[in-house]
């Protein structure tokens, strides 16, 4: 598989849509995450708010990078990812890659294998550059603004790398499944994005009115990436400064367990049927 | 005596009721330009992606290289364009080219070796998607040719190449069963299949009508016969030699003789007062033979 991994992260660090979810992703997170809280904060001060102004003070310092970068991607950072998975293995159908990869010789699943692996390296980069970038933007604000930095202690900082990943690495999953199921890029990310931004909100408003549904809500892939979220630290989306899709619905260790058997099932029907059907 | 490269056993796909491919069986031998003939949508694609394990028979059975379509080991050793070239339009040929070597475990220098055989080293660093439609035909071949395997599968490898891109293509295959590679090439060109192939299978509507050398297929070479009175002269071939005669196109006559038999031909017809413009040997096209069997065999309804 290591021909393979090596051939799609070739192929997928010289896509510029890679770096475009990449760059879109930081810009988010940078803007949502400081500037925007930045400008709160500085509003709270003059308006004489103490509370806001310490609430969004703890999430803009350097000891609330953990949660900033995890709290964007339930919902935004998730549909970014999603698309870039179903683009990449939707459109080999298009572009009719797959069938020139199959004839290359490697098993079909070693191929499939090489596009996640290659996928989860390339999300392990937006997830460190994430940390980078937020930190030095929550080292640079707090300076501005004349306030101590308090750092993250390796402890956060590993969970909210994991937490972040297992986010990602889920909606990237399910893209990459979508494509493989619809054979194509445009119907995989509409579909995925309709779900994740749109579906999942509205479900969790109706289990509201039908509590029959709430075991349903309760258990879909963006409760489960938002519960996470919620439990590294990230503030919900009812809250000021918190981030949509960020919710406090399951505790850390169940979301995570979720997210996880939500990505493996994502991945086996994927590579089951890339395996089986005809290219 | 070598294990054929290939060898089919009524192989057969069915999609719902429609056969795309009928009991197809076919043997390719080593070292061999071997042509599959038919007209679009004869079931030439859809057996050449049975070969290369993309599709699954329904029936029937495959050998390449000693060992089942699709395996490993087997594409290991056989290069493929199958239909378009399917290529990443953001990375230059070169870059694409590399991909693939990687997916077979091969230097990323082979890429270039492949270009250049290919006659696109000069661009090889330019985008596919800037590539015109004979580029990316010939990227396709390029990307057959890497690790050199033992079987190359071409589907209409001369697909959007213009005359001289052609006149290439087939020196280029030429040259490549001239250091011992057998080709399976499918075309829908009569003449091109003429000019290279050592064998060819036609296919028609999904059958296979029949596998032979250019030679046989074209069948057995006729006399065309331009004579005056031309009504005698039909009289005294058929009656004075026993051969059989067809009016010929312009008024000549052709008749079924080896061009050996031109001089008692001539003979015959002088001694019986017919003038005698032209007598000359004449061979049927693969073209003629091809339609002379394919309006036997003509596309049906196969649901």
């Amino acid at each position: 598989m290591i021909g393979s991994v090596r051939a799609e992260l070739l192929r997928l660090t010289r896509w510029p849509v890679t770096w475009v979810v990449t760059g879109v992703w930081l810009a988010l997170n940078v803007m949502f995450g400081y500037v925007f809280d930045l400008l709160g904060y500085r509003d709270a001060v003059s308006s004489g708010d103490r509370r806001l102004a310490a609430e969004l003070l703890a999430q803009i310092s350097p000891a609330g990078v953990p949660a900033t970068m995890t709290q964007g991607l339930p919902l935004f950072g998730g549909a970014l990812v999603l698309v870039l998975a179903a683009v990449s293995t939707g459109n080999g159908y298009g572009w009719n890659t797959w069938k020139t990869v199959f004839t290359q010789g490697p098993p079909r699943l070693a191929a499939f294998g090489g596009t996640m692996a290659a996928l989860a390296v390339v999300l392990v980069g937006i997830v460190v550059l994430s940390l980078v970038v937020d930190l030095a933007a929550s080292a640079v604000v707090m300076t501005a603004e004349s306030q101590a930095l308090t750092w993250p202690t390796i402890g956060e900082l590993a969970e909210g790398v994991g937490g972040a990943l297992l986010i990602a690495g889920m909606w990237a999953a399910a893209g990459a499944m979508l494509g493989i199921v619809a054979k194509g890029p445009a119907l995989s990310a509409g579909l995925g994005l309709i779900w994740v931004l749109v579906v999942e909100n509205l479900l969790r408003g109706v289990s509201g009115l039908l509590g029959a549904l709430e075991p349903v809500t309760d258990y879909l892939p963006g409760t489960a990436a938002g519960s996470l979220a919620a439990a590294i630290g990230g503030v919900t989306g009812s809250e000021s400064g918190g981030a949509p899709g960020v919710v406090t619905i399951l505790t850390g260790p169940s979301a995570a367990t979720l997210l996880t058997g939500y990505a493996v099932v994502f991945m086996l029907v994927a590579g089951f049927l890339m395996a089986r059907r005809d290219a | 005596m070598q294990e054929p490269v290939v060898v089919t056993e009524r192989l057969t796909k069915r999609y719902g009721h429609q056969v795309a491919v009928d009991a197809v069986s076919l043997t390719v031998r080593r070292g061999e330009i071997y042509g599959f003939l038919g007209p679009n949508g004869a079931g030439k694609t859809t057996t050449l992606r049975m070969l290369l394990g993309l599709v699954r028979p329904t029936r029937g059975r495959a050998r390449v290289l000693g060992g089942r379509p699709g395996e490993r080991s087997v594409l290991r050793r056989v290069g493929a364009l199958v239909e378009d070239p399917g290529f990443y339009p953001y990375l230059s040929g070169r870059d694409n080219l590399r991909v693939l070597a990687r997916y077979r475990r091969l230097p990323d220098t082979v890429a270039d070796q492949a270009l250049e055989q290919v006659d696109l080293g000069g661009r090889g660093r330019d985008r596919f998607r800037s590539y015109s439609l004979g580029m990316k035909q010939r990227l396709g071949v390029a990307a057959a040719l890497l690790g050199e395997p033992d079987l190359l599968i071409l589907d209409e490898p001369t697909n959007g190449l213009d005359p001289a891109g052609m006149a290439d293509m087939r020196r280029l295959v030429r040259r490549l069963t001239d250091q011992g590679q057998t080709v399976l090439l499918s075309s829908h060109l009569l003449g091109e299949v003429q000019q290279i192939c050592d064998r060819v299978g036609v296919i028609a509507a999904g059958r296979l009508l029949t596998e032979s050398t250019v030679a046989d297929l074209r069948g057995t070479r006729t006399l065309v016969v331009r004579a005056e009175p031309v009504a005698r002269a039909g009289e005294v071939i058929e009656i004075g030699l026993g051969l059989p005669v067809r009016p010929f196109d312009g008024g000549g006559l052709q008749v079924d003789a080896d061009p050996d038999r031109t001089p008692e031909v001539v003979r015959t017809l002088v001694t019986a007062g017919v003038d005698v413009h032209e007598v000359r040997p004449s061979e049927r096209t693969l073209e003629e033979a091809f339609f002379a069997m394919t309006e036997d065999n003509g596309p049906e309804e196969t649901t």
